[in-house]
Formats: C-alpha cells, sequence, structure tokens
C-alpha cells in the first residue's frame, strides 16, 4: 500500500472518531448542566480546557457559556478540532483515497460532511438530534468499514487510526472531572459528584455495560472501567491492545517482539496498561497518569509516521533487486 | 411532461424528423416521455442530482477559495444512436485511431510522410505537441494513443464529421459510466425494450489494456494511474477509474526513479511500476525534461520510459497529432497509410498558414469558426456569427500575425436533442465523444459522452463553459430472430 495512502485511512478514521467524541461530549454536559443542583452554576468551560484549545478559544471568544462553548466545538470552522472541521478533514483524506474505499465507506463519509457543513450554515446552535447523528454517522461509517473493505492492511490502518483516537478522547473523558470547580473538596464522593462520574459514563457510552460490570457509580471503578477494563471496547486498554493486533497483522511481527518503532511504542503501552493498577494510579495522581499517556499515544502516531508514512528509503537498494 | 410540443426548429434533431414525429428507432422513449405525470420527469432529474452529490461524483471549480465542487450539469434525456449509424462511426474511428497512430509512429522514427510531401516538415516540428525527446523511440506494440476520445458533430444536413482527435489526455469516461449507471434507474423498461449496448466493461477492457502494452518483463505488470491530485478538476476520474480497475492511484510525490526504474513508496518500502497511466500533460510529466518547474511530475520518469523500463499511457508526444493544423491532414494519412478514404469526414478546415487560405479566412470571418491550433476546453476561439465587428477585426489581427496558429472551419449548425431546461423540454446543440482503447488491438466504447451546450442557442459544449452531459444509448442490432434459430424444421 502507498505510504501517503495509508498516511490519509489512518488520518480519515482519526478525524471521525473525534468528531465522534466531540458529540459525545457536548451532549452529554448539556445533560449533566441540567441535573447539577441549584446554585451550582453551569460549567462549559472545562469541555474547552479538556480538548487542548484554550488559547484558540480565548483568541474569539468573550465568555463560556454553553451557546459559545457548543458553537465552537460543533460549528466552528476555524476550530481545527470542531465537528466540522474534523468532518471536512476526514472528507478532504477520503476524497484522496477513494480509489482504495468501497463506495459504501466513502458515501457515509461524504454524506456526514454534506449535512454538519449544511447544519452549519443554516441552525443558530447544535440540537441533541444533531449530535446524535454525528455519532451515528461516525458508528455507519466503522460499520462500513467492517462489512465492506478486505480485512488487509487498509482496513487495519483505518483501525489503527480509530482506536488510537478513541484511546486519546477516553482520557480526556476521564480527565474532565479535574478541570470541573467544585464547591468544596467535600464534595468528592458525594450525590454530585456521582452525578458528574454517571454523565462521564455516559460520554462514553458505557453506563450499561459500566453497571453489568460494576453496579453502582462510583469513581475508582468508573476510572478503572474507562482506563483499564480489558473488554469494553472505549477503554483505553482495549483500544491500545486491538490497535496494537491491527498493527502486527500489517507487519506480521509476532507479539512480544518488535521490528520498528511503531511496534516497540505501542506494544509497550499495551503492556504497560495490561499491568495498571488504578488504585496507585489515583494515589499517585489521575491527571499527571492521563497526560502521560496522551503523550505516550503521541509517540505511539510519530513513529507510525516514521516507520510506515514517511519511511526513509533504505529498502531501495532491495527493492531494486527482487523487482 | 409531453413531448408534444417540441419542436425542432429547422435543426438537425437526434430523436425527432423534421416534421416533429419521433424517428422510428427511438418511438418508444418518446412514448415513456410522453406517458410520464406532469412533474415526474423534473422530479427524476433532481433525485439523479442529490445522488451524484452524495456519491461525491463532482468536479472542482478552479479558483473557488472554498473549493466547491459541483456535479457536472447532467441532462436525463439521453441522445440515442442507431445500431447502423453506430457500425458506420465503430468502422471510421478505428480507421481514423490506426491511422494516427502508425503517424505518430512515423513522424518519430523515420517521417515517410514528410519525406514523401504529404506534410511539411515545419509544421510538424512547429506543432507545441511534437516532442524532440521522443524521436527515435519505439513504444510496446508500437502503440501511442492508447486512449482516444475523438469529438464528433452533426451538421444540419445529418452528415456526421470528426472536429477533434484528442489523443493527450482526454478526459469524461468516468461520467459516461455514471451517467449509464443513473439512467438505467430512470428509465429501466425502455432501456430493456431497446436493447442497449452496455458500457460497464470499460474500466476492466482499461486495465487489460493497459496490461497489453507492459514493457517485457516476468509476472503480472503493475499498473497505476498519475494524477495531479485531488485539486484537478477531474480528479474524480482519475480516483474512481483507479477504483474500477483495481489499481493504485499514485501522485508524483507517491513515485521515485532509482536508476532507470520507476517506484512507488509503499508501506514495505519502493515496488515496481510497470505501466502508468498518466492523467498529467506532457509538460509537467518530468522536471529535468520538461518543465523544470513542475512539482506534479516524477524526475527521471522519462529516462525510464526512454529505457523501456516503464510505459507511459498515453505515449508522450501524441499532442503533435491534437494540433488542429496537423488535424486538417488526417484525411491524407489515412490515404497514406491506409490507402483508403477517410470513412468519417473532417470538418473542412482553412489553414490561415497557407496564404490564399487565410485571404478567404479573413474575408469570411463573420461566418467562420476560428480556433487557435493548440488550445483546448473551447478556450480563445471567435464564433464569427455571434461575435462582435471589434472581435472579427481583433481575430484578423491575429490571423495575420501568427497565420501558423490559427485555422478557421464553416460554423456548422450541430445537432440537438431535447433537454429539461426548468421543467420543459427544449432543443439544445450536442456532440458526442466516444472512447476508443488501442493495445492488442482497437477498441471503441459503444456510446461516450454527449455534451450538451445548455445555454439556448448555444454552440459551446465545454464543461468549463456552460455545457453539460448525457448519456448515449447505443442500440443493439436487430437479433435476427428466425434467421438463426435451430431446431429440428417443422
Amino acid at each position: 500500500m502507498l505510504s501517503r495512502v495509508a498516511e490519509s485511512i489512518y488520518w480519515m478514521n482519526r478525524y471521525i472518531e473525534r468528531a465522534e467524541n466531540m458529540a459525545r461530549i457536548v451532549d452529554v454536559n448539556e445533560h449533566l448542566m441540567l441535573d447539577l443542583p441549584p446554585g451550582l452554576s453551569a460549567q462549559w468551560a472545562p469541555l474547552v480546557a479538556i480538548t487542548g484549545d484554550e488559547a484558540e478559544f480565548k483568541k474569539r471568544y468573550s465568555g463560556t457559556d454553553q451557546d459559545e462553548v457548543s458553537w465552537f466545538l460543533t460549528f466552528d470552522a476555524a476550530n481545527p478540532n470542531s465537528i466540522l472541521s474534523s468532518l471536512r478533514a476526514a472528507r478532504e483524506n477520503a476524497r484522496s483515497i477513494r480509489e482504495i474505499l468501497s463506495s459504501a465507506v466513502w458515501a457515509e463519509i461524504n454524506e456526514a460532511y454534506h449535512y454538519v457543513e449544511h447544519l452549519a450554515q443554516t441552525q443558530a446552535a447544535p440540537h441533541h438530534a444533531f449530535l446524535r447523528n454525528v455519532i451515528r454517522a461516525s458508528h455507519s461509517v466503522e460499520g462500513a468499514t467492517s462489512a465492506t473493505l478486505s480485512h488487509a492492511e487498509a482496513y487495519h490502518f483505518s483501525r489503527i487510526g480509530r482506536l488510537t483516537e478513541r484511546a486519546d478522547q477516553t482520557t480526556r473523558f476521564v480527565d474532565i472531572r479535574y478541570f470541573m470547580l467544585l464547591p468544596s473538596p467535600d464534595e468528592v464522593g458525594s450525590p454530585t459528584d456521582d452525578l458528574h462520574w454517571t454523565a462521564v459514563l455516559q460520554s462514553a457510552s458505557a453506563l450499561e455495560m459500566y453497571r453489568q460490570r460494576h453496579g453502582m457509580v462510583q469513581m475508582q471503578a468508573t476510572v478503572e472501567f474507562l482506563l483499564v477494563d480489558p473488554d469494553f471496547p472505549r477503554s483505553v486498554r482495549s483500544c491500545v491492545s486491538r490497535a496494537n493486533e491491527s498493527l502486527r497483522a500489517i507487519t506480521g511481527t509476532r507479539s512480544g517482539t518488535y521490528r520498528n518503532t511503531a511496534e516497540r511504542r505501542l506494544g509497550r503501552l499495551a503492556a504497560e496498561l495490561d499491568y495498571t493498577s488504578v488504585e496507585e494510579v489515583i494515589i499517585e495522581g489521575l491527571h499527571e497518569f492521563l497526560d502521560s499517556i496522551q503523550a505516550k499515544l503521541n509517540e505511539c502516531g510519530t513513529a507510525l509516521h516514521e516507520s510506515f508514512f514517511a519511511p526513509q528509503l533504505t529498502t531501495r537498494a532491495n527493492a531494486a533487486e527482487i523487482s | 411532461m409531453k413531448l408534444d410540443s417540441y419542436q425542432t426548429e429547422g435543426f438537425y434533431d437526434e430523436l425527432f424528423l423534421a416534421d416533429g414525429t419521433p424517428r422510428k428507432e427511438f418511438k418508444s422513449l418518446v412514448d415513456r416521455i410522453n406517458s410520464l405525470p406532469s412533474g415526474d420527469l423534473v422530479r427524476r432529474q433532481r433525485a439523479a442530482e442529490r445522488n451524484l452529490m452524495h456519491m461525491g461524483i463532482t468536479f472542482n471549480v478552479y479558483g473557488d477559495d472554498a473549493g466547491e465542487e459541483r456535479i457536472l450539469p447532467f441532462d436525463l434525456i439521453p441522445r440515442l444512436v442507431t445500431a447502423k449509424e453506430w457500425a458506420w462511426i465503430e468502422r471510421g474511428l478505428q480507421q481514423r485511431i490506426k491511422a494516427l497512430n502508425l503517424f505518430l509512429d512515423d513522424i518519430y522514427y523515420g517521417q515517410r510522410i514528410v519525406k514523401d510531401g504529404i506534410i511539411p516538415e515545419e509544421l510538424i516540428l512547429s506543432a507545441k505537441g511534437f516532442r524532440k525527446e521522443c524521436v527515435g523511440l519505439a513504444p510496446p506494440r508500437g502503440v501511442w494513443c492508447h486512449v482516444t476520445g475523438t469529438d464528433l458533430v452533426r451538421d444540419g444536413d445529418g452528415q456526421i464529421y470528426v472536429l477533434e482527435d484528442n489523443l493527450r489526455v482526454p478526459s469524461g469516461v468516468s461520467y459516461v459510466l455514471q451517467n449509464r449507471a443513473v439512467l438505467k434507474r430512470t428509465f429501466p423498461r425502455v432501456f430493456r425494450g431497446l436493447g442497449v449496448r452496455p458500457v460497464s466493461d470499460y474500466p476492466g477492457r482499461l486495465r487489460a489494456m493497459l496490461e497489453d502494452v507492459a514493457p517485457d518483463g516476468r509476472g503480472p505488470p503493475q499498473v497505476a494511474v498519475l494524477t495531479p491530485g485531488q485539486f484537478n478538476s477531474a480528479y474524480f476520474e482519475h480516483s474512481f477509474l483507479a477504483q474500477q480497475m483495481g489499481v493504485e492511484l499514485v501522485e508524483g510525490r507517491d513515485l521515485t526513479v532509482e536508476d532507470g526504474t520507476v517506484f512507488m513508496r509503499t508501506t514495505a518500502g519502493l515496488e515496481r511500476v510497470h505501466v502508468i497511466y498518466r492523467r498529467i500533460d506532457d509538460d509537467f510529466l518530468d522536471p529535468e525534461v520538461f518543465r523544470a518547474d513542475s512539482m506534479l511530475g516524477v524526475p527521471g520518469l522519462m529516462e525510464a520510459y526512454q529505457r523501456d523500463r516503464v510505459t507511459l499511457v498515453n505515449a508522450p508526444g501524441t499532442g503533435v497529432a491534437d494540433d488542429k493544423v496537423i488535424y486538417a491532414y488526417v484525411p491524407k494519412m489515412i490515404r497514406f497509410y491506409l490507402g483508403e478514404d477517410a470513412i468519417i469526414p473532417n470538418v473542412p478546415t482553412y489553414l490561415c498558414w497557407d496564404k490564399q487560405q487565410m485571404e478567404h479566412v479573413l474575408d469570411h470571418i463573420e461566418s467562420m469558426v476560428v480556433k487557435p491550433a493548440n488550445e483546448s476546453g473551447g478556450y480563445g476561439m471567435l464564433i464569427g456569427p455571434h461575435a462582435s465587428a471589434s472581435e472579427h477585426e481583433e481575430f484578423r489581427q491575429r490571423i495575420r500575425s501568427d497565420g501558423r496558429n490559427y485555422i478557421a472551419q464553416a460554423t456548422l449548425s450541430l445537432s440537438r436533442v431535447p433537454t429539461l431546461i426548468e421543467d420543459q423540454l427544449e432543443g439544445r446543440h450536442v456532440d458526442l465523444r466516444p472512447f476508443i482503447l488501442y493495445g492488442r488491438k482497437i477498441y471503441v466504447l459503444p456510446g461516450g459522452l454527449t455534451r450538451v451546450a445548455l445555454r439556448e442557442g448555444s454552440l459551446v459544449v465545454n464543461s468549463s463553459q456552460g455545457g453539460g452531459s448525457k448519456d448515449t444509448w447505443v442500440i443493439a442490432a436487430e437479433s435476427g430472430v428466425g434467421a438463426t434459430s435451430g431446431g429440428p424444421a417443422s
């Protein structure tokens, strides 16, 4: 597969997953804020904080109310991580590699983009149905990818893009608590706090699966479920571990060994998550741990770039020989 | 929707006779259109347009910052061609492509046609598309013009002419395939009833042709389509053809030449490429040989080509035969190489490099179409009857100062086809671009792109200038029921 094509598939999927998660986070926060006890004012600023785009936001917006923040995260074409920008980028990537996609995958992406682009021009604010539709469109793309793309190299690069982005976004959902203002430290473990963790689970579509496994919502079990649950498909551990499997499906390298930096970094991160104790993480600092996971995911991205998307052409002589 | 009130207005109409009755071969289509409830055709047209947009079958509009994409305007009413007329067109095109290819092979090796005094050498050397880098080359199977999109037009008296040959990188075939997909859903019963010849095997034939012209070597050849990238106006077609053929779509930056051999950069290292269906002009192919500022090409590509390590499709240098002055000599080429008369005639053409012919053009410019010899896309031409006196004067001066680069033709009264305008069917002028593949042998795709000038009275069908497209239905020959049926005699 062409390096350029592999890179575009990877990014196309990252951007779609990013749009999906943005929709999740706006949707859930809206509900959370409605459930807050009287006296607590609605908080939208944390949504900007966890996306890491605070500087960009402050440049162009004066306040942090719901309208401003949700516009910034959904329809703002100048925000590179808004739903609109993410889907545009996903579609641009898809357009440059249409020839290797199935028509079903392409049509889903194209329609999702046109849908959002049209609403961005005609709507004042994103509504619930819109956010659900973005999530559904992302699922449709994933479904079409799984059902109509050969489960070969292109498919596995799709999965690596999707899963690494999803792992990163899940760490951000968990981290949102860090940015929320509480009236007093006593609030930790209070009903308001449980409400918050319920919302976090909802934002990852994890509430039902969580209940089946842990029952009552409480902080440590929630963090454990979203970070290291081996089976839940949005947990960081599960995402990293399946991305690692896809990477090895491409290269044929045996699990536990490596032949390039991407395999080494992704394999090491997967192993780390396999043996992480959430209890320790909370004692040592959840926010710092999440930051380090994000940094390691970034390193995996860089390594993928070096190993596959822009490889040094050391194989020149070889290729000439075997051709 | 009624075609009862449709007027041919004195033009040759592809669907109707001069007296307003439908041509008998095509009556079932006219009946079907007449039977549709009012507004139905418009609804079908809108549905088809939405479908094209959803599928992203669009072209980019140049110079539009928002990167606007539009669908190529498309009209639901097909243009029909009878089996008999198509058989004639097919023979004519095969003859013409064969001669043009022999011409290309000859002028790059030997120039018999110049030595025998048929075409003046200065015309060939001064043609913009002549590439001295190709002199002495012998592409696989002797084929230079692998893919051709010849433009045909029909004049008011019903005669079909060749207007242009388009031997460089003709585009439009993806619209033929997409229009057909839409029309099959729009008029399924009429379609079956008429026995329209299929076009869907084009990608398979294109791939087979590309593999057939690979340089000699082991194993199945690696084929790639070379595109300028997704901001090119024909990008959709490039990716569509690569997808339908199941081959790689590459950009210049995906390729590299090592030691005279072309490779593409893949996730598993470098992989050799044997055949490149390039959709970029000669000028941009290789910055080391042609335009040094080309960012689209591949340094070293021409060297690999000259060393027979890779086949370029179409071969560089075919543009010499696209020169409209050279075009005028095609009937003579056919006689010279094949010893035959041209089956499909050229539009009678005046060459302004010849003093006498130039005088004639200058005197009659008001009634003629004047074209620059080396432009395409309908740019830089003068349609005498539609132009002002000052435009006539401007072109007279251009012709006087640069006779070599101008030709003139009588203004044809292009035939028309009913076309949906708002909610009415009105006659609009059309041409026809069939697509021809040349590998082991010459194959003519039955049908082609019918381009239609959507503006009332306009004769310019180019998509860059307000043109749209129609599906072209070639009716299968009568199956001859009875004559060939077997079984015991009763």
